[in-house]
């Protein structure tokens, strides 16, 4: 034998997790580290030059940079219509799947689909539909409904551009939180709803005082995973108007991106990418201290 | 009488239930719809629904363009193995984490579960630093390991429990019986955590499949492009082509329902699971 036995209890376990913690140590905790090093720097990525500490000058650039605050309002106006938008449908599809009494199986499914699709398809499709001027949504609001007179330039003014991105943050998260409420509307015992309707409840009645104070713990579950989504937001603005345009649907991620890998100033990029990860944090830490156990990982 | 009002109440559900899944499964139905026509008639105006003339030109186009089948086996050799060392590693790790008791335990696991709440796209740019650092820039395994990095603290966390779950008794009998911890390890903890590791492997291959940004950002050369970048490429190259870029996106999906055919046998419950990050 090489090791005492008791050298070798001691160090088997982390003969299981060298290979897992390596990994997440190099390529994950260590990157982490390193962007907030180079967040206080004006990074210079090429070699040969010198990057030179300057402190917070990154972040308080970032408080008198016009296009930041657009792409924090940006976000926060994806924020403040998604989730609520997500919640109230998802809510909605989960009522109406528990209410029937055969097939929620398939529905399910399919309502869930969009939730399982890569954002690249959808952003794609979504790009597709909003075309102009003979885009298919163009194309039910002028000839099919007539709301409009004109094909609407979707993508390429800044009123409009945003929409889009709106209506793909909705679509795609309705299923999620779907299928939680349908898995915690199931759990309410029967019985105190009929209890309510006996003594006369009428279903609104019912939903808000009886329904929603009993799953109000996945309320706030959904409620907070999807603030974090929802600050989260990039790949749809990426792909579907590139922040354009003229910089005008900017989000805060998307703006970090650009900033790093479009005019190389990887020290702002990263600062602001660190201003992002501290209102993340701070809402999981919200999250956790809210919720003890989540009912659904 | 009863039944009557039984029907009358039921319809208008199903009715709003269809019409929700129409909302749903529409863009995907536009886009398979527009995948089967040849290129002339994808911007036609008024839109048609169902092609009058369905071709699969657009697939053969699309299978037989620059470099595709190429860009198909980068991104099946990038999936494969970082699904194949998420598994593994995070398995490990978790099972660690469940069996062993150490010093520092969950100082570690503190820290994996503080980083897991860290989206992965506001590391984006010290991660393309340490890859270039690396020498790990336009190499497909540049992108295995930060795939890797990146699922190991949501899977470790998700196996944990599982691990902590399996009874003790069987280790002790396998330990009387001469097995070592590593034997015990993958003749036992790792078959029984068989459905476990099933939703671990699905999510894990999905989210590798169709990984993106990073891919985007760390491969220049494009003969070392996945699929996703590829896709996202051949739609600027294409500009109106678009039956072409929808059939380039559903031969895409072809794996990804495969490995969900394959390992939905094993696959209980936890459709919620892979939602977390993504």
């Amino acid at each position: 034998m090489l090791f005492s036995h008791k050298t070798q209890k001691r160090i088997l376990p982390f003969l299981f997790m060298l290979p897992g913690l390596i990994f997440f140590f190099v390529f994950q905790l260590f990157p982490l580290i390193k962007g907030f090093q180079i967040s206080f720097y004006d990074w210079q990525l090429l070699p040969g030059r010198v990057s030179e500490f300057i402190g917070f000058d990154n972040y308080l650039r970032a408080f008198q940079d016009q296009v930041f605050w657009r792409a924090f309002k940006n976000t926060l106006v994806y924020t403040l219509v998604t989730v609520p938008g997500q919640m109230i449908l998802g809510m909605l599809a989960a009522l109406l799947l528990t209410s029937l009494p055969k097939g929620r199986g398939i529905f399910r499914a399919i309502y869930y689909i969009p939730v399982i699709t890569s954002w690249l398809i959808v952003s794609l499709v979504i790009r597709y539909l909003f075309q102009s001027p003979q885009g298919l949504v163009n194309y039910f609001l002028v000839e099919v409904f007539h709301i409009v007179d004109e094909p609407i330039a979707w993508l390429r003014q800044a009123k409009t551009a945003f929409v889009p991105i709106l209506i793909l943050g909705v679509w795609k998260g309705i299923g999620w939180n779907m299928v939680i409420y349908i898995a915690a509307l199931l759990g309410i015992p029967s019985e105190l709803k009929e209890a309510a309707a006996i003594d006369g409840a009428n279903g609104w009645q019912r939903f808000w005082y009886i329904t929603v104070p009993l799953i109000s713990p996945t309320l706030v579950f959904t409620l907070v995973m999807l603030l974090i989504g929802g600050f989260n937001v990039f790949i749809s603005v990426y792909l579907i108007t590139g922040g354009g345009p003229m910089q005008q649907t900017e989000v805060m991620l998307s703006y970090a991106y650009h900033q790093a890998f479009d005019f190389l100033d990887f020290g702002y990029g990263a600062a602001l990418s660190y201003i992002m990860a501290v209102l993340i944090v701070f809402l999981s830490v919200l999250q956790l201290k809210f919720l003890r156990k989540p009912q659904e990982i | 009488m009863i039944l009557k009002r039984k029907w009358t109440k039921t319809i208008p559900l199903y009715i709003l239930a269809i019409l929700g899944a129409v909302i749903m499964i529409f863009p995907f139905l536009w886009m398979v719809s527009n995948a089967f026509k040849a290129d002339v008639f994808v911007i036609e105006y008024p839109p048609k629904l169902i092609p009058e003339d369905p071709s699969l030109v657009n697939f053969v186009e699309a299978w037989s363009s620059n470099f595709f089948q190429l860009y198909f086996r980068n991104s099946t050799f990038v999936a494969i193995l970082s699904t194949l060392g998420t598994v593994l590693f995070s398995a490990m790790t978790a099972y660690a984490f469940a069996r062993f008791q150490f010093k520092g335990k969950e100082v570690i696991f503190t820290i994996m579960m503080l980083v897991l709440m860290v989206p992965d796209i506001i590391s984006i740019i010290p991660r393309f630093y340490v890859a270039k650092s690396l020498g790990m820039r336009n190499s497909l395994w540049g992108l295995i390991v930060f795939y890797i990095a990146g699922s190991v603290p949501l899977n470790t966390f998700l196996l944990r429990g599982f691990f902590e779950a399996q009874p003790r008794e069987l280790e002790d009998a396998m330990t009387i019986d001469g097995a070592g911890p590593f034997g015990i390890f993958f003749r036992m903890a790792m078959p029984l955590a068989a459905p476990a590791l099933a939703t671990v492997t699905i999510f894990s291959f999905l989210g590798n499949w169709d990984e993106y940004v990073w891919a985007l950002t760390a491969i220049d050369d494009p003969l070392k492009r996945t699929l996703p970048v590829a896709i996202y490429s051949f739609q600027g190259q294409h500009g109106t082509e678009w039956g072409l870029v929808f059939a380039a996106m559903i031969i895409a999906l072809v794996p990804v329902v495969i490995v969900f055919l394959f390992l939905q046998k094993y696959f209980t419950g936890g459709m919620t699971t892979g939602a977390l990050k993504g």
